[in-house]
C-alpha cells in the first residue's frame, strides 16, 4: 500500500495528494510555535489583516469554504447571517468531536493548535467577532494540553489579545472544555452547555445562533476542520482553494475509514471527486477489505448517516450526490462492515449510542430512543418476534414521520429515497438512533427474520402483547 | 470535606474572569473540584455556586448531564473501553469481557483496592485505531487482551504515573492569559457598538 504514517500521527496516513490542513502532520513538533512559524504560520493572520474584514470575509464567500462539522454549510454565508448592528458577536469553535467513526477534528487539535488559532483569528477579525470560547470535548486531554499550550505561546507573541501584530484588531481566545455529552456538539446545545447549563440543543427558530446565541447576542459556531482551512486560504488565495475539487465542493477534507478495511485510516481528500470505492479500495488509501472479503455494507457519513451498500461505491464526496442517493457525507466518517457482519448487532451499537445519548428534551427521541434499543437488543439476543419488526418502524415513525431516506439497491430492487427526513424532535439525535435501524432493517430485513423466534411472546415482555 | 482550597478559589477566579457572564465557568470549576478529589462534593458544589453565582440545585443540574463527572469516589484509574460502532466491529464486547474477567469487576464498577474503575465508553474519536480505551483519559489504541492485561498490570505497578495522573486531572497544561496581553471580558450588554477594526457601517444601516 502506498502513503506515509507517523508513530505521533495515530492513523493518518499522508499521501501524494494536495494538502491543506494536514500539512504540517510529518513534523513531531507540528504543535510547537516555532514549528509553526518556521512552516509559513501566522502568514495567512497577516494576510487577512492587509485587508479589509469585508474583503476577508468576501474571500470566504468566494471560496465557497463549506462547514466539516456535519451539516455542510459554507461558513462564509454562515458569518453573514448574523443581523445588522447588533453587537456584541461572539465565535465558539466547536471541538466536541463525537460523532461516530469521526477522527479528525482530535488530530487538528492536537498536531496543528496553531492553525486552528489562526482560524480563529481570521474568523473573528472577518466577521467582527469579539471574543472567541474554543470548545474541546472533556475527553480530550492531550488535546486540551496541545491548545492549551498553543494559546499561552501565541498570547506571548503577540498573536493573540490587545492590538494584535500592531493593528487595532483585539480579540481573546477562551479555552473551554466539555464534560462528556455528545448532544453538544449540537450548535444551540454547545452554547447552552457554555452559559454553564446541562447541554439541551435549545427550541428553533432562530434556526441559527448567529441570530441569537451565546448570552443571546450572534454567535457563530464553526467546526475545527472548517476553521483550520482558512490560513492556508488567506496565504495561498481563493483561486488556489477552488482549483482543488469541484465548483460545489472546493479544497479537501478529512475523511476517516474506519472497521473493516486492510487498512483504517485518516486521509486529506480532494473533495467533490474522490469515490467510495477509490476510498475502501485504492492502493492509497484502505487497500480493499480486510481478508480480501466481500463489502457488505457501510456508512458514509458518521453513525447518524443512513448506510449504502456497494451500489454506491462509485459515489463522489459531493453533499449533492450523496443526498440524492439517500444518504449523507456528515463529518467524513466511513464505517465499513464486511460479508462477516451481523447486521442487527453492528445497527445496536449505533442506536444504543444514541439512546444513552439523548439529552431527554424530546419524547420521541428520548423514549423513541430507548424503545429502539430495546426492540433491537431483544430481536439480537434471539428472542425477537415478527411483531417486533413492525414495532421498530412504527417508533420511527414517531421520530421522523412520513418516508426515511435510503440508499438503493438492485439485490432487492429498490429504488433510493433522498436525504432529508421530517423530524419530530429539536436535534438529530433522534433520528439518529432510527438511521441505522431503518438502514439495516430495510437493506438486511433477512437477516432480522433470521434471528426471529417463533413463538407466541410471553405477555410481560417490553412492547406489549402482539 | 472539600471545598476548593484556596490555591483552586485563585485559579477559579482566574477562570471565572475569563468570561462575560460568571456562570460560564460552571463545567470548568466541577473539573477543578474533580481534580481536587477525584470526584465532585457536594460541598464542592455549594461552593462553585457561590463563585459563579448558581444555586446549589442548578450546579449539581449542570453537573449530573456530564457523564465526566463522579459524584462518589471512583478509582485511582477510570478505564473506559469502547464499545460504539467502529471498535465493536473490531473485537471491543471481547475486550471489555476480558477486562472484567481480568479486574475481577462488572463493567460500572470498581475494584475492592481502588484502584481501577471500568466502565463501557461510547465513541473516544479514535474510531482508526480500534479498539481502543482511554484510562483517565488518555488513549490506547488497538488493543489485545493481552495488551490488557500488560497495561492494568503497568498501572498497578505504578509503572506509568508519570504519564497518566490520578482520576480528576484531564489536562496538566491550563490557559493563562497574561494581564498584560488579554482584552478582557465584557458583560454582554455593556458592548455598544462594533469592535473598532471593523469598518464603519453604511448609512442605510446607520439609520435603523
Amino acid at each position: 500500500m502506498i502513503g506515509t504514517t507517523y508513530p505521533h500521527a495515530p492513523g493518518f496516513v499522508a499521501g501524494d495528494r494536495p494538502r491543506i490542513v494536514t500539512s504540517r502532520f510529518e513534523f513531531d513538533d507540528a504543535h510547537t510555535l516555532d514549528r509553526y512559524l518556521a512552516t509559513g504560520g501566522y502568514k495567512g493572520l497577516q494576510a487577512a489583516l492587509a485587508k479589509s474584514p469585508t474583503e476577508v470575509h468576501d474571500d470566504v464567500k468566494g471560496a465557497t469554504v463549506l462547514g466539516r462539522g456535519g451539516a455542510g454549510f459554507p461558513a462564509g454565508v454562515k458569518w453573514g447571517l448574523t443581523p445588522q448592528a447588533v453587537w456584541p458577536r461572539y465565535l465558539v469553535v466547536n471541538g466536541d468531536e463525537s460523532e461516530p467513526g469521526t477522527y479528525k477534528d482530535r488530530l487538528l487539535m492536537e498536531l496543528d493548535p496553531h492553525q486552528l488559532i489562526e482560524g480563529c483569528l481570521i474568523a473573528c477579525y472577518a466577521a467582527g467577532l469579539s471574543q472567541c470560547f474554543l470548545y474541546i470535548r472533556g475527553e480530550m486531554a492531550l488535546a486540551q494540553e496541545r491548545v492549551a499550550t498553543a494559546l499561552n505561546e501565541a498570547y506571548a507573541a503577540g498573536y493573540i489579545g490587545k492590538n494584535i501584530l500592531g493593528t487595532n484588531f483585539s480579540v481573546d481566545i477562551v479555552l473551554h472544555w466539555g464534560a462528556g455529552a455528545y448532544v453538544v456538539g449540537e450548535e444551540t446545545a454547545l452554547i447552552e452547555s457554555l452559559e454553564g447549563n446541562r447541554g439541551m440543543p435549545r427550541l428553533k427558530p432562530p434556526y441559527f445562533p448567529a441570530a441569537i446565541g451565546l448570552y443571546g447576542k450572534p454567535t457563530i459556531v464553526n467546526n475545527v476542520e472548517t476553521l483550520a482551512n482558512l490560513p492556508w486560504l488567506m496565504t495561498n488565495g481563493v483561486e488556489a482553494y477552488t482549483a482543488i475539487g469541484t465548483a460545489t465542493s472546493p479544497g479537501t477534507r478529512m475523511v476517516a475509514v474506519s472497521g473493516h478495511v486492510k487498512r483504517p485510516g485518516v486521509f486529506e481528500i480532494i473533495n467533490g471527486t474522490t469515490t467510495f470505492r477509490d476510498l475502501l479500495y485504492g492502493e492509497e488509501f484502505c487497500g480493499g477489505i480486510r481478508d480480501d472479503n466481500e463489502l457488505k455494507a457501510f456508512v458514509p457519513g458518521g453513525g447518524s448517516a443512513p448506510w449504502f451498500v456497494p451500489d454506491q461505491l462509485d459515489l463522489p464526496f459531493e453533499n449533492k450526490l450523496v443526498s440524492a442517493a439517500g444518504s449523507m457525507l456528515g463529518s467524513g466518517a466511513v464505517m465499513v462492515m464486511d460479508e462477516t457482519t451481523d447486521i442487527p448487532a453492528a445497527a445496536l451499537t449505533l442506536t444504543r449510542f444514541y439512546a444513552h445519548e439523548s439529552c431527554g428534551k424530546c419524547v420521541p427521541c428520548r423514549e423513541g430512543g430507548t424503545w429502539l434499543e430495546r426492540i433491537m437488543r431483544r430481536i439480537v439476543d434471539g428472542h425477537g418476534s415478527q411483531r417486533d419488526l413492525d414495532q421498530l418502524i412504527e417508533v420511527g415513525e414517531t421520530i421522523c414521520p412520513g418516508a426515511f431516506p435510503h440508499a438503493a439497491s438492485d439485490r432487492l430492487g429498490l429504488d433510493a429515497v433522498p436525504f432529508p427526513y421530517k423530524m419530530t424532535t429539536i436535534c438529530f439525535v433522534g433520528p439518529s438512533a432510527y438511521a441505522p435501524v431503518h438502514s439495516a432493517l430495510t437493506l438486511f430485513r433477512d437477516e432480522f427474520e433470521a434471528k426471529l423466534v417463533q413463538r407466541n411472546l410471553i405477555p410481560v415482555s417490553v412492547g406489549g402483547a402482539p | 470535606m472539600a471545598r476548593l482550597n484556596e490555591a483552586n478559589v485563585v485559579y477559579a477566579k482566574e477562570i471565572i474572569g475569563r468570561y462575560p457572564m460568571p456562570r460560564s465557568a460552571t463545567i470548568p470549576l466541577l473539573h477543578l473540584a474533580q481534580q481536587q478529589d477525584g470526584y465532585v462534593t457536594n460541598e464542592a458544589i455549594k461552593h462553585i455556586g457561590e463563585l459563579v453565582g448558581a444555586s446549589s440545585a442548578e450546579v449539581l443540574g449542570t453537573a449530573t448531564f456530564y457523564e465526566m463527572f463522579k459524584f462518589e469516589p471512583v478509582g485511582k484509574f477510570v478505564v473506559n473501553i469502547c464499545g460504539t460502532m467502529s471498535c465493536a466491529l473490531l473485537g471491543a464486547e471481547e475486550l471489555l469481557h476480558h477486562a472484567e474477567e481480568a479486574l475481577g469487576i462488572k463493567a460500572g464498577s470498581t475494584t475492592p483496592d481502588g484502584m481501577f474503575t471500568l466502565e463501557r465508553a461510547e465513541c473516544q474519536a479514535a474510531c482508526t485505531e480500534a479498539p481502543c480505551l482511554q484510562v483517565n483519559y488518555r488513549y490506547r489504541y488497538r488493543v489485545t487482551p493481552r495488551d490488557l492485561d500488560n497495561l492494568i498490570e503497568d498501572l498497578r505497578s505504578g509503572r506509568l504515573d508519570g504519564e497518566i495522573p490520578s482520576h480528576g486531572t484531564v489536562a496538566r497544561v491550563r490557559q493563562h492569559i497574561p494581564s498584560e496581553r488579554a482584552v478582557g471580558a465584557v458583560p454582554p450588554d455593556d458592548v455598544k457598538g462594533a469592535p473598532v477594526w471593523m469598518p464603519a457601517p453604511a448609512p442605510a444601516e446607520a439609520q435603523k
